[in-house]
């Protein structure tokens, strides 16, 4: 039986390779005196040491797999849950040191006299997401329906890759951009055509633009999916009753993937409202409400970025920073909840 | 008629503009970084760290920034990549009931959408608590880890979906365990899926600035613990815009040039490889 004198020298050579690590071990610990080396060796032979002695059955190589994969999900999604707790349990300093309302409702963010009102900083992250999903909307929606039904194939190969790149090209390069392109074209010609001629260029609306950017390729991408999945069926009976292509478009494609678009705009109202780096770079860092919309202002995760090197000296600043970080999860938490939800509900109803 | 056609027309040319839009940003970006970036790259500034003054303007490089960045991405993507798959695979009817499996994925869903920043303040908060200050290696990649999970799981997943049912059928037929056909059938399916979703965290985790600000802190050397801070392709960047000195600044857009060069390598990887192993796929 070749088979079986082969795997009983395997058994042997795992028996002194066993019998070395065992060797091996002993030398790390005594000669060399490092623990880690030595309880790796052990380990390693432990578990030869096991092998040699247990039949591994297919069975049980299947139980074993099995229960790791079982092991691995439910310590990521321990892992989220702990997140979740680990935000919480920070933010409770100061909770317990200035009521919420406190916290929401006031707007002087003073870390060094111990004041942390965010309400200027959420209304800022409210009229840059705004503003930044006014602007991609549209131009995603659009671009979107022309490259799935208008574009000829040839276009359509090149354009796919260019908005693979945009989705992948890093948040700083787009702040980098931002900084050399669109802060001077704001300082210098559209906040004062505008009539704002104190503008530095950094504020709100150049954050908006740049956030806009970055949104186009999550929306086109997964809208294209949806509009892709519409059946031809139904494109040819709006056409064959003598609708434009256009009228085919608002009254048979929008309905039908209504629930994708739908939930497209969601993922992408949550990156603009979390992104941090790109906005912090161009948005004049300044907790206040500007009095228009080319003045310095804050947003929730750039007030992370902008304040996190001062934690070690005030200790109650991280735990303000930590309510802040929790805000921002619950918020997409939330949209993410309604989304699925809003999703479950239309596509039964929409249903064709 | 008229008007209809002419609506037709408007939202023609409204459509043409807004792809114009689009394919633009992305042409202007890659043109100021290159265009700002080339000038002041030199092999000097490739091969060497930046200590000695690299930030006041005086000689050295960035490579302790190259270096950091892949010792943060690459073991991140690794961990990713083994959490990713075994959990896609745990998704499948096989294994999970579908409804638990649907939460799982929500779970995952909401992963994907936190920002990373969020990552970064829980990475903080746990290096606060156990007295680590300043940032080290170890926190960074466990930031990016987390990042980087829900992309990989959710790119294998939908490929998963895709294999055919008859396929498995056949792997249970022929008597091979649940795990077995797991691993050697559906893995084998999924390489698309696969190799999609781990180039996509690794593009995500290289590029990625919020998380990694918020936890390794920056050192002009080689990192040579997992404890130590290091520097990094995206902070090197914030720190060098910050300065006030102009010639100091213009290496930002180096820095900005080579890692945009990275993220665009990774993409055309991503489009070959993917195309190369679809094609063994059993549809």
């Amino acid at each position: 039986m070749p088979s079986n004198t082969q795997s009983s020298v395997l058994k042997n050579k795992l028996l002194l390779a066993g019998i070395l690590s065992l060797f091996l071990s002993f030398i790390s610990l005594f000669i060399f005196n490092n623990f880690i080396l030595f309880a790796l060796f052990l380990i390693l032979f432990i578990i030869l040491l096991v092998y040699n002695f247990i039949k591994i059955t297919r069975e049980l190589y299947d139980a074993l797999g099995t229960r790791l994969m079982l092991f691995v999900t439910a310590s990521v999604i321990f892992l989220f849950f702990l997140l979740l707790a680990v935000l919480i349990n920070g933010s409770i300093n100061i909770l317990r040191d200035q009521s919420l309302s406190e916290l929401i409702l006031s707007s002087t963010w003073k870390p060094f006299s111990g004041e942390f009102g965010l309400f200027a900083v959420i209304i800022d992250t409210l009229i840059v997401t705004a503003i930044s999903m006014l602007i991609a909307i549209p131009i995603s929606l659009l671009s979107a329906i022309y490259i799935a039904e208008y574009a000829p194939k040839k276009f359509k190969n090149i354009i796919r890759p260019f908005i693979d790149v945009l989705a992948g090209v890093p948040s700083v390069v787009f702040g980098l951009c931002a900084l050399l392109v669109f802060v001077p074209l704001i300082r210098d010609d559209i906040a004062p055509f505008f009539g704002s001629t104190i503008s530095s260029g950094f504020g709100l609306f150049t954050a908006s633009l740049i956030l806009a950017i970055m949104v186009f390729p999550i929306i086109i991408s997964l809208c294209l999916e949806s509009f892709n999945s519409v059946p031809v069926a139904l494109k040819e009976a709006s056409l064959s009753l003598g609708a434009t292509k256009w009228e085919t478009v608002k009254k048979v494609i929008f309905r039908a993937s209504g629930p994708g678009v739908l939930a497209a705009i969601f993922l992408g109202f949550g990156r603009a409202f979390g992104e941090t780096i790109a906005v912090s770079m161009v948005i004049g860092n300044q907790e206040l409400i500007p009095k228009s919309l080319f003045g310095p202002g804050q947003t929730l995760a750039s007030l992370i970025a902008s304040n996190y090197t001062e934690v070690s000296s005030i200790p109650i600043l991280a735990s303000a920073l930590i309510f802040v970080a929790l805000i921002l999860f619950v918020v997409v938490l939330i949209f993410n909840l309604l989304g699925y939800l809003v999703l479950r509900r239309a596509s039964k109803r929409w249903a064709y | 008629m008229n008007r209809r056609n002419l609506e037709e027309k408007i939202f023609l040319g409204l459509m043409l503009a807004s792809v114009f839009i689009v394919m633009g940003s992305l042409i202007l970006i890659v043109t100021v970084i290159v265009l700002n970036g080339a000038p002041s790259l030199s092999v000097q500034i490739l091969t060497q760290t930046s200590e000695g003054g690299f930030y006041l303007g005086a000689g050295g490089g960035f490579l302790n920034a190259i270096v950091g960045s892949l010792l943060l991405a690459l073991p991140a993507t690794g961990l990713a990549f083994l959490a990713g798959i075994a959990i896609a695979l745990y998704l499948q009817k096989d294994f999970l009931r579908p409804s638990i499996s649907n939460f799982i994925r929500l779970c995952l869903d909401i992963m994907w959408g936190v920002p990373s920043v969020v990552y970064g303040v829980f990475c903080l908060t746990i290096m606060i608590v156990i007295g680590m200050t300043g940032g080290s290696l170890l926190f960074g990649i466990i930031a990016l880890t987390l990042l980087e999970i829900p992309i990989i799981t959710r790119s294998i997943d939908e490929s998963i979906k895709m294999v055919p049912i008859g396929l498995k059928e056949s792997a249970y037929s022929l008597g091979s365990t649940k795990f077995e056909t797991a691993m050697k059938v559906i893995r084998k399916q999924a390489m698309p899926g696969v190799i999609a979703g781990v180039l996509l965290g690794f593009g995500r985790g290289i590029g990625d600035a919020a998380s990694i600000l918020l936890t390794v802190g920056d050192s002009n050397y080689f990192p040579t613990s997992i404890s130590d801070q290091t520097a990094a392709l995206p902070t090197m960047i914030l720190n060098l815009v910050s300065m006030p000195d102009q010639v100091v600044q213009n290496k930002a857009y180096a820095v900005a040039f080579v890692l945009l060069m990275i993220v665009l390598l990774i993409s055309i990887i991503t489009r070959y490889l993917t195309k190369k192993s679809s094609k063994h796929i059993i549809k």
